[in-house]
């Protein structure tokens, strides 16, 4: 009984749980600082328990469907409504609980991670509530079949992001840092705003489904969809709309930016679940296809190149996250580019976007991972000047060999997870257009260069007089760092079980536009 | 037997466990050649320490190379691109409210001139 | 004709706002600029909402007439409480920013570049 009513209701309870946890830690904290990290750690372990049950569930029976305020969670349409679900309705499908998993994942390694990092730092009641309502945002965006609902998580996001983008002051430096960055996500928040209520004012409906199965894509529709578009690539860091990320990434404690590189690809779920499921075959898939690619060739190359450069190792790995996400439009783009030929699509089409969405969840992995190693550095040297540090291979060998998994894992060199991804996407894309696939290579060739500088001038060299009493990092932080680790090895090891498992249903589901609607319409 | 961790990529595949084998032999092989190498030497004589040309070893910290001086040839050869593309992150906050409207009305011209 | 002036208005408040932020370079400024917009989003939606003779939902002795759907009115409620939010947010970042940069102009708050 108590089973079933469990089971019944994880997508609510996906939200619920980190909601509540958020909410209370501060309570808790009032009492004392132990039961509250505690307690952070337990909400944590418990949505990714919901997240992976949820997966599972999806997984087996297909897209679940979860009506809030109805009798039962699959009564999408009231009676006397007229066909129009009013209420709030979740539509999880595999795209959204892959997410969901990715998102809950990096959480908990942020949170293992934070026990220790955080101790330095004043607020930390704040700290874990903000912590806990960013996963609320993340997943709430992921999972919602609802557009309001959806500007709704992503305005919860952009507050707890931003509030913990500034929340160490650091001389006003990260509050300029914060305060860029919830300016830009609330202007675009409110152009995706504006563009919901053009839809409405047209569909009469706020639901995904219900919008996608009357689209007609008059010219409202395309304002619509590129205000959309274009806020929600901002959000995920597109170039040239980049400015916002190296400053908040740099600026935010390291554990917020591996969660960050989170919350900005949920972004990038909006921008594909835009096109993919509200519109679908009704756009001109091949323009707007090839604008996703632009965008993201742009953001490879220029993300890339701007790394080199750079002096502040937490800067230049922002660039680096901004570079990957080129790849993940790329991939996806490539994929709506030939959406309407069914024929192209088999041929590469599927597997490139296999390859984008594969590298969503790598990407969080491994560029979580970096920055946790960057968060370790500054922990125990107080600078993230790379002019400064040097020779600390010598006293923080764990650390080390972490950075090295992420470093090979992001430049995309077998066996890690990143090059799985990356030679998904290399092939097809080569398929599509040889040129694309060619820059994408030379971006990885250059991202592992600009590794290598990084990796040279933190751990290599004699060890230097300022750091002699550096010691490693306290386990906590090793631990986050070895679960992103052990998933980052997992996931290039076994690549294809995790594409079998996870990916090729993600990539179906967005595909699948019909499927979508009839699981929340009934088969309408 | 190994088909189950295959990665099928459409038009070519990849196996990372035959991969982590060959790596593993070659390892081993290296580890083989080491092993073969001199073992007994003199440790603190002259033997061990770098040969400058006769010039005094300078102190430790003194030779590591910071970062900021890898790549300076990549940088300066690419300085037509970089000193283009560095001062458009200006750090204004209206220059990032521009660039992203300036964008969407790009997109608003590409998307209207294909409709 | 004036059926669609909410509308135009709207429309004129995004395009203000937006104005106010490219051009000003207070940060204060670009913040009531940021306002203006959401003032005008708020306005669209309510406009959406609006049916000619259409009567409130409210069940308790309602007299006879056809009912508004309440979803645009909850939504903007909604956004007033998420705007608000935001303001105060963003007020209170531009106050540490004057605390510890002593200025408040866009042109001079740019530590981070490059």
């Amino acid at each position: 009984m108590m089973q079933e009513l469990l089971l019944q209701n994880l997508p609510a309870l996906l939200l619920a749980v980190p909601m509540l946890g958020a909410f209370v830690t501060p309570l808790i904290g009032r009492a004392s600082g132990g039961a509250r990290n505690l307690w952070a750690v337990a909400v944590m372990l418990a949505t990714l328990a919901v997240a992976v049950l949820l997966t599972a569930q999806v997984l087996s029976s297909g897209t679940v469907v979860y009506t809030f305020g109805a009798a039962a969670p699959d009564l999408t349409v009231p009676a006397d409504s007229g066909g129009i679900p009013i209420r709030i309705i979740f539509a999880v499908d595999a795209m959204g609980a892959f997410m969901a998993l990715a998102a809950s994942l990096v959480g908990l390694g942020v949170m293992l991670y934070s026990l220790a990092s955080a101790t330095r730092s004043t607020g930390q009641n704040g700290y874990y509530a903000l912590l806990l309502l960013l996963v609320v945002g993340i997943l709430g965006m992921v999972c919602t079949g609802d557009m309001f609902n959806f500007f709704v998580f992503l305005e919860i996001n952009s507050l707890a992001g931003a509030a913990l983008v500034a929340s160490r002051v650091d001389k006003g430096v990260a509050v300029e840092a914060g305060l860029k960055y919830a300016v830009l996500s609330t202007l675009g928040g409110l152009l995706v705003l504006f563009a919901i209520a053009l839809l409405y004012g047209q569909y009469g409906a706020l639901n995904i489904a219900v919008i996608a199965s009357r689209m007609l894509f008059t010219p409202l529709d395309q304002i619509a969809l590129v205000m959309l578009l274009v806020a929600l690539a901002m959000k995920a860091g597109a170039v040239p709309m980049h400015f916002w990320t190296p400053d908040a990434y740099s600026m935010a404690p390291s554990s917020i930016t591996a969660l960050l590189v989170v919350a900005s690809q949920a972004s990038l779920y909006g921008v594909f679940r835009v096109v993919f499921t509200l519109y679908g075959l009704t756009l001109d898939y091949a323009t707007i296809g090839w604008i996703i690619i632009i965008l993201g060739v742009l953001s490879m190359f220029v993300g890339v190149t701007m790394a080199i450069p750079q002096k502040d190792v937490k800067r230049l790995m922002a660039y680096h996250a901004v570079s990957q996400t080129g790849y993940m439009l790329l991939g996806v783009g490539v994929g709506l580019a030939v959406l309407g030929n069914q024929q192209l699509l088999d041929t590469y089409g599927v597997i490139a976007m296999e390859g984008g969405i594969f590298h969503i969840i790598n990407h969080a992995m491994y560029k979580g991972l970096l920055f946790l190693t960057a968060g370790a550095i500054f922990y125990r040297t107080g600078t993230r000047n790379l002019n400064q540090l040097g020779g600390l291979g010598h006293s923080m060998k764990w650390t080390m060999v972490f950075f090295i998994i992420g470093a090979l894992a992001i430049a995309g060199i077998p066996p890690f997870n990143g090059f799985a991804s990356k030679l998904m996407i290399y092939e097809s894309v080569f398929l599509f257009n040889p040129l694309l696939a060619i820059i994408a290579m030379v971006v990885s060739i250059l991202t592992l260069a600009s590794f290598v500088k990084v990796f040279h001038s933190i751990f290599m060299g004699p060890r230097l007089p300022e750091y002699a009493d550096v010691r490693e990092v306290p386990a906590p932080m090793i631990i986050g760092m070895a679960l992103l680790s052990l998933l980052v090895i997992l996931f290039g090891v076994f690549p294809q079980e995790v594409v079998d498992l996870l990916i090729t249903p993600a990539a179906g589901a967005l595909i699948d536009q019909g499927g979508y609607i009839a699981s929340v319409l009934g088969g309408a | 037997m190994l088909d189950a961790y295959t990665l099928q990529t459409g038009t070519g595949f990849w196996d990372p466990v035959v991969w982590i084998v060959v790596f593993l032999v070659a390892f081993l092989i290296a580890l083989a050649i080491w092993l073969l190498g001199e073992k007994e030497y003199p440790r603190d004589t002259q033997a061990v320490k770098p040969f400058l040309s006769g010039n005094v070893e300078p102190e430790k910290a003194d030779v590591h190379m910071r970062a900021g001086n890898l790549y300076w040839g990549f940088t300066e050869a690419m300085k037509g691109y970089y000193s283009r593309l560095v001062p458009l992150h200006t750090g204004v906050l209206n220059d990032y409210v521009l660039w992203f409207l300036g964008v969407m009305a790009l997109v608003f011209v590409i998307v209207g001139v294909a409709a | 004709m004036f059926f669609n002036l909410p509308f135009i208005v709207a429309a004129l408040l995004v395009i203000l706002g937006i104005t106010t932020m490219l051009i000003k370079r207070n940060l204060i400024k670009m913040i009531m600029g940021l306002a203006l917009v959401e003032a005008g989003v708020n306005l669209l939606l309510v406009s959406i909402g609006y049916r000619a003779g259409g009567i409130a939902p409210i069940f308790t002795s309602a007299p006879d007439g056809v009912m508004v759907m309440p979803t645009v009115q909850a939504m903007t409620l909604t956004n007033i409480v998420i705007g608000i939010a935001t303001t105060a947010l963003l007020l209170s970042f531009v106050m540490v920013i004057y605390r510890m940069y002593g200025t408040a102009n866009a042109e001079k708050v740019r530590k981070l570049r490059g």
